[in-house]
């Protein structure tokens, strides 16, 4: 009886705790939003945030855009969860960056302006590339969006320890859950309207040091707890997990083989390899990340940021490994679940965990878990304004300002449909996020990285690197990448035909891979090869250009 | 469509003088020294990659090998090493570009008679 009131007070004052915390967030981040609005007077300065952000400071923001809920709540759950499998997921993160770094990011911001499209249609015909371009952003961006805010609304409900029956500020779970994603897409919208990429920026470089922060306290207790001896800590998660030595081997999640069934056992492990493919070739191809690279002044600048994003980036992985073992240690898998059948709880409950081992009692325990609740806010809220910020510049700078004006937008014209567009986009993002609050939409997010990786990837590595590539070629291989990849999932288990899909109650499905990467990716490349080939159309002056400013710098904006 | 023209029209000059840089030996060494460390760089990783995935999903009972007697097991270690190679192409690459890269393209930057900018003309 005692503990459970003790339990009942410390939840009470870890809830209390994280709202402050999270309060002090939103308010500092306001604060810098408003600070930054009155820094925002150019078309570069909304876009681009005037081009002025240092190496280290893009490489602190590429982190807190990309480190997303679903890498570090999502993996860290996975681990607990499954054991090394989220690990899989991790390496994918990670080494996608080298395609960033040795085939994108310098070429990209030499030779464009404010949005992916810019290097696309450099030397191609603008209107036919840009609404392309437009169409596979705001779809990438608005996929990745709503996997955030609806898993944001699920999250801050099991963190604020809302559950159905019990109400909260007078709200009961759902009506709670519904305000979260109302709230998160609010900010969100006042974060890039008012402050355009310079405030987002500054938002994004806050979180990342706060979840580095949280993520390395919560490491070394772990670590701590174990005397620093990884082996004892991997022995400890395996005998929990009640899976043995399995649990430290790659198979309990993925490429999982199903006893009898030879067809499925095949099916999973060809879609592990098309899960890795897409995770490896889709950073490269995400516009939210790709505009960063136009926050810095040179080249060798956008370099250093991806340099410092690789080392804050690996050092994160590298640390959910600690966390999600130290969750499967400590709090176990059936605690877990019992919160969240995901896993995507496991952080916080170990942070409560180590909270209750190290500073003493219900107390502590409420403490750390508040504190690394209002990280994971923080986390959520940082990602989705980057995307929005993402959908609507391309919006603006490519279908306004390009497409429907034909380049004769004034900037200031531009900047307003930009903030607009960031209003309406954000609008409809919550209000599908409502409707599908209810659905397993977390496949949204393997989906953004393999529309990137089909369609936008094969556009960008041909613009930049293939003489002959032209309108036909580029119009094909964004259409094509992306219409295999929704096609396929589609029509996967992940959309119907299973008890997880998004709609258990129907049944469409025949294609059987969760992932569509490993067709529609080669798709891609070859229809950009198509397009090309059956097209006339070649620029040799325009490809001279772009080759010579991309590897030179010269004229870069 | 008959208004679907380029971005930025250049003037005839300028299209030129471009056209004659992608002509030249020097631009043609930059691409080289560019390319040449790229190209092969990127199928390495990705192989080495690949490699990894692929035994993650066929070879299941080499993955769980322990080592050192240990709860240490040889995927771990795998897994590790993809971060090691990741961090250590990133900083060779940066060493090369430094080295090989900048230099020469500043240099034909600043033959093309554009100042180095540290902020773009709007910006």
């Amino acid at each position: 009886m005692n503990t459970v009131l003790a339990a009942e007070a410390g939840s009470t004052t870890a809830r209390n705790l994280t709202i402050t915390l999270f309060l002090v967030f939103v308010a500092v981040t306001l604060a810098i939003t408003i600070w930054a609005s009155r820094q925002t007077k150019t078309a570069t300065d909304f876009y681009a945030g005037g081009r002025s952000f240092s190496g280290f400071q893009n490489g602190m923001a590429i982190g807190g855009d990309y480190m997303s809920a679903a890498s570090f709540l999502g993996i860290a759950g996975i681990i607990a969860l499954y054991g090394y499998d989220g690990f899989l997921y991790s390496i994918g993160f990670l080494v996608a960056w080298l395609v960033a770094l040795l085939l994108v990011a310098e070429l990209l911001r030499n030779s464009g302006r404010y949005t992916m499209a810019d290097v696309l249609a450099f030397r191609m015909r603008q209107r036919p590339v840009r609404t392309a371009a437009a169409v596979s952003t705001i779809t990438v961006s608005i996929f990745y969006l709503l996997a955030q805010m609806v898993g944001a609304g699920a999250l801050v409900a099991l963190l604020l320890g809302i559950k159905p029956g019990t109400t909260f500020l007078g709200m009961d779970a759902d009506t709670a859950k519904v305000a979260t994603i109302i709230m998160v897409g609010a900010l969100m919208i006042i974060y890039v309207t008012v402050g355009g990429m310079k405030g987002t920026t500054y938002v994004q470089i806050v979180k990342a040091f706060l979840l580095m922060g949280g993520a390395l306290v919560m490491t070394l207790l772990v670590l701590a707890k174990y005397k620093f001896n990884l082996s004892s800590l991997l022995g400890d998660a395996a005998a929990s997990s009640g899976k043995g030595s399995a649990f430290l081997e790659p198979g309990l999640r993925y490429g999982v083989e199903v006893a009898g069934n030879a067809t499925q056992t095949f099916y999973n492990k060809v879609d592990l390899l098309s899960l890795g493919i897409a995770l490896v070739l889709g950073t490269a191809g995400l516009p939210h990340i790709l505009i960063r690279f136009y926050t810095v002044p040179t080249a060798k600048a956008a370099r250093k940021s991806v340099l410092w994003a690789i080392g804050i980036i690996g050092t994160f992985y590298l640390l959910t490994l600690a966390l999600g073992f130290g969750a499967a240690a400590l709090v176990g898998s059936e605690a877990i679940t019992a919160q969240d059948k995901a896993g995507n709880t496991a952080a916080p409950q170990l942070a409560e965990a180590l909270g209750i081992d190290f500073l003493g009692g219900d107390l502590g325990g409420a403490t750390l878990l508040a504190i690394i609740a209002a990280v994971a806010f923080a986390t959520i809220l940082a990602v989705v304004a980057g995307l929005t910020l993402a959908s609507s510049s391309s919006l603006a700078h490519d279908f306004y300002a390009n497409v429907l004006k034909k380049g004769q937008a004034s900037e200031r014209q531009e900047v307003t449909v930009a903030r607009v567009s960031a209003l309406v986009i954000g609008a409809i993002a919550i209000v599908l996020s409502i409707f599908a609050q209810s659905l397993n939409v977390a496949f949204l997010v393997a989906l953004a990285f393999a529309v990137a990786a089909s369609g936008n990837l094969p556009a960008i590595l041909y613009s930049l690197f293939w003489r002959r590539f032209n309108t036909s070629g580029a119009v094909w291989a964004i259409y094509g990448g992306l219409l295999a990849a929704v096609f396929l999932v589609f029509f996967s288990p992940v959309v119907s035909g299973a008890p997880t899909s998004m709609f258990p109650d129907q049944d469409w499905q025949w294609f059987p891979l969760s992932n569509p990467g490993i067709l529609s990716i080669p798709f891609g490349f070859l229809c950009g090869w198509i397009g090309t080939v059956i097209s006339k159309e070649h620029d040799e002056d325009k490809y001279a250009e772009l080759e010579v400013r991309a590897l030179t710098g010269a004229g870069a904006h | 469509m008959s208004t679907d023209t380029p971005a930025s029209a250049p003037a005839e000059s300028a299209a030129e003088r471009y056209l004659a840089v992608q002509r030249s030996d020097e631009f043609a060494g930059l691409r080289r020294a560019l390319r040449g460390f790229v190209f092969p760089m990127t199928v390495a990783f990705f192989l080495w990659y690949a490699l990894y995935v692929i035994l993650s999903a066929y070879a299941r009972d080499f993955m769980g090998t322990k080592l050192f007697g240990s709860n240490i097991n040889v995927a771990l270690v795998f897994g590790l090493l993809q971060f090691v190679s990741t961090f250590l192409i990133a900083w060779l690459y940066s060493r090369y570009a430094d080295r090989k890269i900048d230099p020469v393209a500043d240099r034909i930057r600043a033959e093309i008679g554009e100042v180095t900018r540290e902020h773009g003309p709007r910006g």
